[in-house]
């Protein structure tokens, strides 16, 4: 039995492992989606952190946890720069402002030749992370943003997220609750960055580049921003998904993507829904949400 | 009395369009007030200057003496003024309780880690503003439906709910947009009562309101607002009989009649 597991671990830590930080992803853009935003930075963030601790750990021999904090303050601070002038943009126009922003992180990492290793990616990372670190990481955050949605911070966002000229007329600093969702945001990509990079040796440019955005945000929307168990819920789809499908083969992105066109389709407020899972339990539903 | 809200020489141009020239006039403390015009005339654009979401062209807005030009919305609304919509602009997918809990944003003083682990005092104020909301809820006969989402509330409903809201930001002037468009008699005559209250609470109210007998029942004072530009100021028995207010309500002798004389008494 516990042989069993012993060789389940050797062959699925990774992918295990991999399911916490892409947790960790989905809640990052969680929380900029619950104040109404659509930043589409996070893959870029993700980059930075995963970037700036690899450089720290391999190059410059700092301990794991100061490069984890490292990892956490430059996306959030690189953060706080670009959300000056773009945070004032809606809708549309703030995800393309931010895809850009996505786009020249990348073209920076790959001309950094010298400390990033261009388009080769960095070679050698120290294997640091615990698989105990991947489940610290999901359940502080967890517990923070947990914490945030049940004070004025989190019925600030909510607000915000509805109508923001009524929200500003409420007191709240429009302003400087999206800089604090896009920060923190930052931060916790940043934290996935850094975990993923010291878990796989090696990191490159195209990972953190369009694709892992828009499946940072397919995570999130497929699992829905009713609840923290949403964005969890959608990571673990969202990654173990085309494992699930190895027998389909050469079809395997087909069914991956077909499953979670007609998971949008029918379920259009994500997979955690109270009020559709109270209806398919046959519960009586309530109008007030927890 | 003392004048709390004091407009002077307000204009406001949208491009060529002047929609306001050369306003003043104030608000006094404890009073309820009332600006009245036909459509067109301004009157949002007076409450969208006075809660910053425009800036006047030129002219001074000042409350209780202080300026509020320059002013963000939310530092106005923390400066003492809070308002309704024409339009309502509840939270629809909060409850009615969370709605008038976000009013008191700013009145929660808890830090970071008050709320991080739920220390004592964080636990006290939001108690304390969950009590403080269903008694604000009560003023307005809502508390017994506090824990429903506010999108299934009636349209007077909403209205009143709107007004808790902006009670909760503790302010000390009350703006409210049409209060009572869109309800029926029954409706408009308990928040008429409900006002009153408010007022005796001590509250400044300043209010546009397209409905004469509720304006006219309500208000101490009233401004006319016709064409961007404040054409009488008086109490209403001045109002009803003020030739200039008759003639932008009516038309001239000479214009076609498109508004029954009833209008004014309505």
């Amino acid at each position: 039995m516990l042989e069993a597991l012993d060789n389940f671990w050797s062959i699925y830590s990774n992918l295990v492992l991999s399911l916490g930080t892409a947790s960790l992803l989905a809640l990052s853009i969680y929380l900029t989606l619950s104040c109404g935003m659509l930043a589409m930075a996070n893959a870029a963030f993700m980059g930075i952190g995963a970037y700036t601790s690899s450089i720290l750990t391999m190059n410059h021999g700092w301990p794991f946890p100061a490069a984890i904090a490292a990892g956490m303050a430059a996306p959030a601070l690189v953060a706080f720069l670009i959300g000056k002038p773009t945070l004032r943009l809606s809708g549309v126009y703030l995800a393309m402002a931010t895809l850009a922003f996505g786009e020249v992180v990348r073209l920076i990492i790959i001309r950094a030749e010298n400390t990033t290793g261009g388009a080769l990616g960095l070679n050698g990372i120290p294997q640091l992370t615990q698989w105990w670190h991947v489940l610290l990481a999901v359940v502080l955050v967890l517990f923070v943003l947990a914490r945030l949605r049940r004070s004025k911070i989190g019925r600030a966002f909510e607000a915000i997220k509805e109508d923001e000229t009524a929200a500003g007329l409420m007191g709240i600093d429009v302003n400087g609750h999206k800089m604090l969702a896009f920060a923190l945001g930052a931060a916790i990509a940043g934290l996935a960055g850094v975990l993923n990079a010291h878990l796989t040796f090696f990191i490159g440019p195209q990972e953190f580049g369009f694709d892992r955005g828009v499946e940072i945000l397919t995570m999130t929307i497929l699992g829905g921003i009713n609840s923290l168990f949403g964005p969890v819920l959608g990571g673990i789809i969202v990654t173990l998904l085309p494992e699930l499908l190895r027998s389909f083969k050469d079809y395997r992105a087909v069914a991956n993507g077909l499953i979670l066109v007609l998971i949008v389709l029918f379920l259009p407020k994500g997979l955690w829904n109270p009020a559709w899972m109270r209806r398919a339990l046959g519960l009586k539903s309530k109008g007030a949400t927890p | 009395m003392r004048e709390l809200l004091k407009l002077t020489n307000v204009s406001r141009h949208f491009g060529g369009l002047k929609v306001l020239q050369d306003v003043s006039f104030a608000v006094r403390q404890g009073a309820i007030s009332g600006l009245i015009g036909p459509n067109g005339a301004g009157k949002t654009t007076v409450f969208n200057l006075i809660t910053g979401l425009l800036p006047p062209t030129t002219g001074d807005i000042a409350l209780d003496g202080a300026t509020l030009l320059g002013r963000k919305p939310h530092e106005i609304t923390r400066a003492g003024v809070a308002r309704t919509f024409q339009n309502i602009r509840i939270f629809k997918e909060m409850t009615l309780l969370e709605n008038v809990i976000v009013g008191m944003h700013r009145h929660l003083a808890y830090g970071v880690p008050g709320l991080l682990f739920a220390l004592p005092q964080y636990r006290e104020q939001e108690r304390r503003a969950r009590d403080r909301a269903r008694e604000l809820l009560s003023w307005m006969k809502l508390d017994h439906k506090a824990d429903d989402l506010a999108d299934n509330l009636s349209y007077g409903a909403q209205r009143r709910l709107e007004i808790a809201r902006a009670l909760a930001t503790e302010p000390r002037l009350l703006l409210l947009d049409e209060p009572v468009a869109g309800m029926n008699s029954t409706e408009k005559t308990e928040l008429m009562r409900e006002i009153v209250n408010i007022q005796g609470r001590g509250y400044t109210i300043f209010m546009i309101e397209h409905d004469m007998r509720f304006v006219m029942g309500l208000c101490e004072e009233i401004s006319v607002l016709n064409f961007g530009k404040i054409i009488a100021h008086g109490d209403p028995g001045q109002i009803r009989n003020d030739p200039q207010v008759i003639e932008a309500y009516l038309g001239r002798e000479d214009d076609e009649v498109s508004v029954t004389p009833e209008e004014l008494d309505e």
